[in-house]
């Protein structure tokens, strides 16, 4: 009998090199597809690292993504206090998944991010002119990666722009792994009450926004209450400028990394320029603590079996890691053929605002290495801070010079 | 090749449209998918079966 190992907690620190997932991970992957980990709060649940099988367990309709169920393992004590309090469609089942998400995604669709593509090339042009004519070194989190998609995702939202600091605060309580609960519950009570007012304000005063349709729409109507409409809208606000900061600064730490393929993504066409922010989505999958859900019933996943109400952890970033679906996967290869990655999730939760997120960071990742060529670190890559203390991983701040 | 979608299922990530944007649209109004052609030709078979792979929601299927 193969020696039993302990029950690891999860989730583990990163090895040297901080793109890849944690060394433990990939042992799994490779010795230990499915197992148990310990999670903060002292649970079990079983941890699926095979790319097929965390396509299996994400589209499988006996699991839920309800933070409400008994099993449920929360990435955080923040995750796990606020859980019913602020509930929208992430954290929901079908049929009601469906009915508030397709809310969205009229507004969300390709062909209405693609049209806004002009205004985010303006926008981080800019940033840029502005960047370029301050001091030296610039910190690039602050001057480029996090003002970019906060723009874009206020202006989509009718949210004004003059508050971000006030929301950037609440978002990095919300997404810390450090916080605690009642941080936590307090930074959402707060973006909760302030967003409520905005879409009372916008019911009164409508734009053309999310927001307002929101308002006008099913708020009006009495489809949806204005706390379920300022729900929804913390979690676009939030996802819609983190996660994008974070693959913007990320991703071009990578990129210097990588002259070679720096050098293929600036001088590249658009169909590389397209393929390479695919490659790059799966090689740093930020989302790094796994996607969690809770068994609705006994059921079988990757050979294994799971009972009801085991709660279950489906980590995306090891999973597009997987050599029977990329080949040589520790590499960055901007050419390869990575679209079907799993950074964006999988199943019916997959992220809303992909389309936008891959047209920001097609028009950043060109326009930044051609406008600033001599771009390079002001820090040594081991002077980094990374995100090892927030749920999903980038770096705190990103010196460059030029 | 057939090629059947189930609009009910679509949660509208667009992935469809990204890969083979002459075998599906979003509708205008809310971004479900929609189907441009049930029988598209061989040149198009690679990319309407890439589709149904990286629909998320399982929302497409082919068949030849
Ligand atoms: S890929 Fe699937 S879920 Fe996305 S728009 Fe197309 S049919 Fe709908």
């Amino acid at each position: 009998m193969p020696e039993a190992r302990p029950v690891e907690h999860f989730p583990m620190s990163r090895g040297r090199c901080p793109f890849d997932p944690p060394p433990e991970l990939d042992r799994k992957l490779r010795d230990e597809p499915v197992s148990r980990v310990r999670i903060w709060d002292g649970s079990e649940p079983w941890l699926f690292t095979r790319y097929e099988d965390v396509r299996a367990l994400l589209t499988d309709p006996r699991v839920s993504a309800d933070p409400d169920r008994a099993g449920y393992p929360s990435q955080t004590p923040g995750v796990k206090a606020r859980r019913s309090r602020f509930k929208s469609f992430i954290g929901m089942d079908e049929p009601e998944h469906s009915a508030q998400r397709r809310l969205l995604t009229g507004d969300f669709m390709v062909k209405k991010i693609q049209a806004m593509r002009p205004r985010i090339q303006q926008i981080v042009d800019e940033l840029l002119d502005e960047m370029l004519a301050g001091p030296k070194p610039a910190d690039l989190v602050q001057a480029f990666a996090l003002p970019v998609p906060s723009l874009v995702i206020c202006e989509l939202l009718g949210v004004p722009y003059d508050d971000r600091d006030f929301f950037h605060r609440c978002s990095k309580v919300l997404v810390s792994r450090e916080a605690t609960a009642e941080e936590s519950l307090a930074a959402a009570e707060e973006l909760q009450g302030y967003l409520g007012r905005l879409v009372k304000k916008k019911l009164d005063d409508p734009a053309d926004d999310v927001f307002s349709r929101l308002a006008t729409g099913p708020v009006a109507t009495g489809a949806m209450t204005v706390e379920e409409a300022a729900a929804m809208g913390q979690l676009l606000l939030v996802a819609g400028h983190e996660t994008t900061a974070n693959m913007i600064a990320l991703g071009t730490v990578a990129l210097l990394e990588n002259p070679d393929q720096l050098a293929a993504v600036r001088d590249g066409d658009d169909a590389l320029l397209a393929n390479a922010v695919e490659e790059l989505l799966r090689y740093l999958t930020i989302v790094h603590s796994g996607r969690r859900r809770v068994a609705l019933e006994d059921l079988e996943i990757g050979g294994q079996t799971v009972r009801k109400g085991e709660g279950l952890v489906a980590a995306t970033d090891v999973a597009n890691r997987d050599e029977t679906q990329f080949p040589e996967p520790d590499k960055l290869d901007v050419t390869r053929k990575a679209r079907h990655h799993v950074a964006f999730g999988y199943g019916v939760h997959q992220c809303l605002g992909q389309p936008l997120a891959r047209v920001e960071l097609q028009v950043v990742y060109r326009t930044l290495y051609r406008r600033i060529p001599t771009l390079r670190l002001a820090a040594p890559v081991e002077e980094l801070k990374f995100k090892h203390d927030m749920v999903v991983y980038g770096v705190h701040e990103l010196p460059v010079t030029w | 090749m057939k090629v059947v979608v189930d609009q009910s299922r679509c949660v509208g990530a667009g992935q469809c449209v990204l890969v083979a944007p002459e075998v599906f649209d979003q509708r205008d109004e809310d971004g479900i998918v929609v189907l441009l052609r049930e029988n598209p030709p061989a040149e198009l078979h690679a990319q309407a079966k890439e589709a149904a792979q990286l629909c998320p929601a399982l929302a497409i299927e082919v068949d030849g």
